[in-house]
């Protein structure tokens, strides 16, 4: 019966499915006035339950925590997500190889909830003890320490820990034996070689930097994708329509802020898929990207409200809603 | 009279309460995990749930059901034994499988369905009447089995 162990945690995130914010609440917030007024409306949600409702950063961090608490809770066996916690433990190495080759010391530049916390990191890599580190992240620390002191390049220390960081999620993903995780994965290292090679176009950047910066997916032929950057965004666009990934490309052609936002929609739509499974960790994972997407998404109205950005162009950068 | 007769009599009525109780119980554990975790967030659906839940618990009454019939027939729960050939006593077991197979087999997919359900009773409520059809469709199966196990029991000459 062990293909029933997600049947209680599903249960338990169809009844919570019902409290994610529909397409039609978001528009109703885009309809108030002021960043107050949304702030109220999603505290009267049953958002932030802090002590100061009133600051829009300590609720959204709130509903962060709530999000992790609910799949601690109602997850049969956590390292299923492990995936999901590899871009933070790359992020605290890339900060702790450069707190450590500069020297320097910098407050409030690690994520907690990591298994391996940003200070003993600084300490690892301080003392070269690279087998402490866990799986590949002591090779990955080692090279771009040594980067970063022979070369001091901090852009190519950056993009050869990203890259560690696309591998490990797409390892972890295909090792996982869920299909979900490995599609999730597999759109994460997509989606982030698309932003690379976008990216990369606009500010002029050479193919061995992003043969470096890029991570070999199954869906995306990276040479290919690479020569298209070469030539500029509408060769980009050109290839993107002959893959999975065809919406990038009118995207691109439309705005930065339209790509920005297909990239989340574009992981939104691999989640729906799995969305109605009833033993599988599916809706599990999917939830979890809901929740993030959905507080991205009322940043980004806090956000365009508090700078006088109109209806409408916050409304291009809104994401589609999960339910 | 042959004891071994009884004995194949009396393993066609275990066959039966066994497979079928077996099939219900973990049909109805499956579904059960799946109404605890819509409880746990919404208590209001506890009803609803609860008898989506029950669904598969049919089936072990049906293998029940064939047992009792079956003991009936044998003269276990009368009183006075029947005299059965080795021959008749085959043939109850034979009219005891489907009820047991099926019984198991169907209980189990029927948890499933129920488990899907109660997803559907989660998130939309209202939806209880379709909600409730679907591990129902299941049912229809095992009914079958019961018909011909019961036509079968009831129609051995002992």
């Amino acid at each position: 019966m062990s293909n029933t162990k997600y049947t209680y945690a599903v249960a338990r995130i169809r009844a919570l499915e019902v409290s994610l914010f529909s397409n039609a609440f978001i528009e109703q917030l885009l309809s108030l006035q002021t960043a107050e007024q949304v702030l109220q409306a999603v505290v009267e949600k049953g958002w932030g339950d802090v002590s100061a409702p009133e600051d829009a950063e300590a609720v959204l961090t709130r509903e962060e925590e709530k999000t992790w608490e609910v799949i601690r809770d109602v997850a049969p066996d956590m390292s299923v997500f492990d995936v999901l916690s590899y871009p933070r433990m790359y992020h605290n190495l890339k900060a702790a190889v450069k707190a450590a080759c500069t020297r320097s010391h910098t407050p409030d530049i690690f994520y907690e909830d990591c298994p391996v916390s940003g200070e003993e990191m600084v300490k690892i890599i301080e003392a070269r003890d690279f087998a402490k580190l866990p799986g590949k992240m002591g090779r990955t620390a080692q090279e771009a320490a040594d980067i970063l002191l022979h070369t001091g390049d901090g852009q190519l220390c950056d993009i050869c820990v990203d890259r560690a960081a696309l591998e490990a999620v797409l390892e972890a993903g295909r090792s996982s034996g869920e299909p979900i995780m490995e599609d999730y994965a597999e759109t994460t290292v997509a989606i982030a070689d698309i932003k690379i090679a976008v990216r990369s176009q606009k500010t002029g950047k050479t193919a061995d930097f992003m043969r470096t910066a890029m991570a070999e997916c199954r869906s995306l032929n990276v040479d290919q994708l690479i020569r298209a950057a070469l030539v500029g965004a509408e060769e980009i666009a050109g290839y993107l329509e002959g893959t999975s990934y065809a919406g990038g490309a009118d995207a691109l052609r439309e705005s930065p802020s339209a790509f920005e936002r297909w990239c989340d929609n574009r992981m939104i739509e691999t989640m729906k898929s799995y969305k109605y499974e009833t033993f599988s960790v599916g809706p599990l994972l999917g939830y979890l990207i809901a929740r993030e997407n959905e507080i991205k998404t009322v940043r980004i109205i806090l956000t365009g409200k508090q700078n006088g950005f109109s209806e409408d162009a916050i409304r291009e950068r809104i994401r589609e809603m999960y339910v | 009279m042959s004891e071994l007769g009884m004995v194949y009599a009396l393993l066609g009525a275990a066959v039966a309460v066994l497979l079928s109780g077996t099939g219900s119980a973990i049909g109805v554990g499956i579904a059960g995990q799946a109404a605890a975790g819509v409880v746990t967030e919404d208590p209001g659906k506890f009803a609803k749930v609860l008898i989506v839940q029950l669904l598969p618990g049919t089936q072990g009454l049906y293998g029940l059901l064939i047992g009792f019939i079956t003991l009936s027939k044998i003269g276990v729960l009368g009183g006075g034994l029947a005299d059965l050939s080795v021959q008749t006593g085959l043939l109850i077991l034979a009219a005891c499988l489907p009820i047991g197979v099926v019984g198991l087999l169907s209980a189990i997919a029927q948890g499933k369905t129920a488990a899907a359900s109660i997803g559907i009773i989660a998130k939309k409520p209202d939806q209880f009447g379709k909600a409730m059809l679907f591990p129902a469709m299941v049912e229809t199966y095992a009914i079958l089995a019961l018909l011909i196990s019961f036509l079968s029991v009831n129609g051995i000459q002992v």
